[in-house]
């Protein structure tokens, strides 16, 4: 059997790893753009303020590719699928055949059209090592930064360049900071964090037109800066499936076995779209742990296994400057909130289900309350009132605490 | 494989358990030293409600959700054991918002930590287990 992956990050490394827990032999061959070793791309930011390096941001051993006997063909790009010839055609030319194939292209950053943003002298994005690597040379203590775009993107590039610039000032079009992962009260306690910390915001703003050291915005304030970092957002890379007639410009589409449409195809991480249980709805879910197991997932059927993943869901684990925030699933429901200095907990709740949470300050536990969202376990079977005063294990069933703890087996 | 097991049954809520496993892992070898005036943050952890109680502590999934969410690839598994590379950890607690079990908790250093089994430190046997005073905890081959 002959397997290709293309991408070599985080749903690469689950695919390998799904392959070989079932098939020890077959070919595999992994294609990679970028130039080095398999290393984790949310690490970039801990690279630049100092708490990581080169070689502990490695997501696997140096070993990894011999001891799971796979082929690394780095720094090369993979040009078209032949679906005909199952084969892949690199940027050389040369072709690669394939019994399966998974794409894990992950996404790029989107430069949006903004009137003279190609004027702009200091530019960057903020995806890569070789981004990180950039922005580290860069970099200077008398340097203005201003970052577009107040997502996890934009504050962990903030947070890692913290304390090595002048001043740093972040812009989004949202009336809110992470828009995509809090709601507005948490929101404006972790901006009120930031701020005292020394990070600026200007909020509810775009950006009507740069120069090569200054950005005009639609509120009539105009910013300085000497170096402007891009995080609006990124957009999967399915441009190997689209040119072969695939309906992927906003993502992938694959069954719960991970497998596109097309026969021996299957697909995994940022590049894919995803069912979020907990809203009921498809997006996109660019998210490591939910990389990995689709990688795992997509390796172990390529290998012949029958693995479904079916309960994925959005979730965020990070610090901003030292501030633990946590959230998972989704927030329609009815809420439970609770608030405290740096402090923040909300539980959302709808027909019998947990269906999201945030939790700010006090993270303890949390995967309690995310495994209660990703199992949809009916609340009634549980106690909730001890849910909600604390992630514990004491709100299920004396069965179920001997099951999780006992060793009682399930039956 | 070998586990740990509690039989809540038994657990008096005593909290010796957490105790033992702070001393363990406190690299110290005087546990009045090593715990005096200390605020202690073990990998084991009691619940009590009530006059029910029971520790918690990693249970060594076959399936780890921990190992395959970390971002930083610190956690790993090996022959069955769970662990944490607290070098590589950069302490974004990925691996507390997926445990099922609560069991990963952070460190006094920020970065992320969790019980095992007392198999990096000097003991080499969990020593929630042996100092469990009415066998509460078990450490057991089940399958």
């Amino acid at each position: 059997m002959k397997y290709v992956i293309i991408g070599n990050s985080t749903a690469a490394a689950g695919c390998i790893e799904g392959i070989r827990s079932i098939d020890k032999k077959g070919k595999i061959t992994v294609v990679s753009k970028e130039p080095c070793h398999i290393y984790s791309r949310p690490l970039i930011s801990y690279y630049l303020n100092g708490k990581t390096d080169l070689d502990k941001m490695k997501y696997r051993p140096d070993n990894f590719y011999e001891t799971n006997n796979a082929e690394l063909l780095s720094g090369c790009e993979a040009q078209k699928i032949d679906t005909e010839k199952k084969s892949v055609i690199l940027g050389s030319g040369k072709k690669i055949p394939y019994d399966k194939l998974l794409i894990a292209t992950g996404s790029d950053p989107f430069i949006p059209p903004i009137k003279g943003i190609d004027s702009i002298e200091n530019k960057f994005t903020f995806m890569s090592l070789s981004d990180a690597k950039a922005l580290d040379e860069k970099i200077e203590s008398s340097s203005r930064v201003l970052i577009v775009g107040a997502g996890l993107i934009g504050l962990k590039c903030a947070e890692g360049i913290f304390g090595r610039a002048a001043g740093i000032t972040i812009v989004d079009l949202a009336p809110r900071i992470m828009p995509n992962v809090l709601d507005t009260d948490s929101a404006n306690m972790v901006q009120s964090y930031l701020e005292k910390k020394g990070l600026s915001f200007i909020l509810s703003a775009t950006v009507q037109e740069f120069t090569a050291n200054s950005a005009l915005l639609s509120n009539g304030e105009t910013v300085e800066f000497d170096i402007a970092v891009i995080a609006v957002g990124v957009r999967p890379n399915t441009k190997l499936l689209c040119d072969i007639g695939c309906d992927a410009k906003r993502g992938i589409h694959t069954d719960q076995r991970l497998e596109t449409e097309i026969n021996d195809i299957y697909a995994a991480g940022d590049c894919t779209v995803s069912f979020d249980v907990s809203s009921g709805g498809e997006k996109i879910l660019a998210l490591m742990p939910n990389a990995y197991l689709q990688g795992e997932t997509a390796g172990k059927n390529m290998a012949g296994g029958q693995a479904v993943y079916a309960n994925a869901i959005p979730m965020n684990a990070t610090k901003l400057l030292g501030l633990p925030i946590v959230t998972a699933g989704s927030y329609e429901g009815d809420e439970y909130t609770v608030t405290g200095e740096n402090q923040y907990k909300k539980l959302v709740t709808k027909d019998n289900y947990f269906k999201g949470y945030i939790l700010i300050g006090d993270i303890a536990r949390a995967g309690i309350y995310t495994s209660l969202i990703m199992e949809r376990t009916p609340l009634d079977t549980i106690d909730f009132e001890l849910i909600k005063e604390k992630p514990q294990l004491m709100a299920f069933s004396k069965t179920q605490r001997q099951q999780k703890l006992g060793g009682l087996k399930n039956v | 494989m070998k586990r740990i097991y509690v039989n809540e049954k038994w657990c008096l809520g005593c909290h010796l358990c957490e105790y033992h496993c702070a001393f363990a892992n406190s690299g110290k070898d005087n546990m009045a030293k090593a715990l005096k005036d200390v605020v202690i943050n073990p990998r084991i952890q009691i619940e009590k409600v009530n006059n029910i109680s029971f520790a918690v502590s990693c249970r060594h999934c076959d399936n780890p959700l921990c190992v395959k969410a970390c971002i930083a690839g610190a956690l790993t598994i090996k022959d069955g054991v769970i662990s944490i590379d607290q070098d590589k950890c950069v302490g974004c607690y990925t691996c507390i918002m997926i445990c099922p079990y609560g069991a990963v908790m952070p460190s006094e250093t920020g970065v992320a930590q969790k019980c095992e089994l007392c198999s990096q430190n000097s003991l080499g046997s969990p020593a929630c287990v042996s100092g469990c005073p009415n066998g509460a905890i078990v450490f057991e081959d089940r399958g």
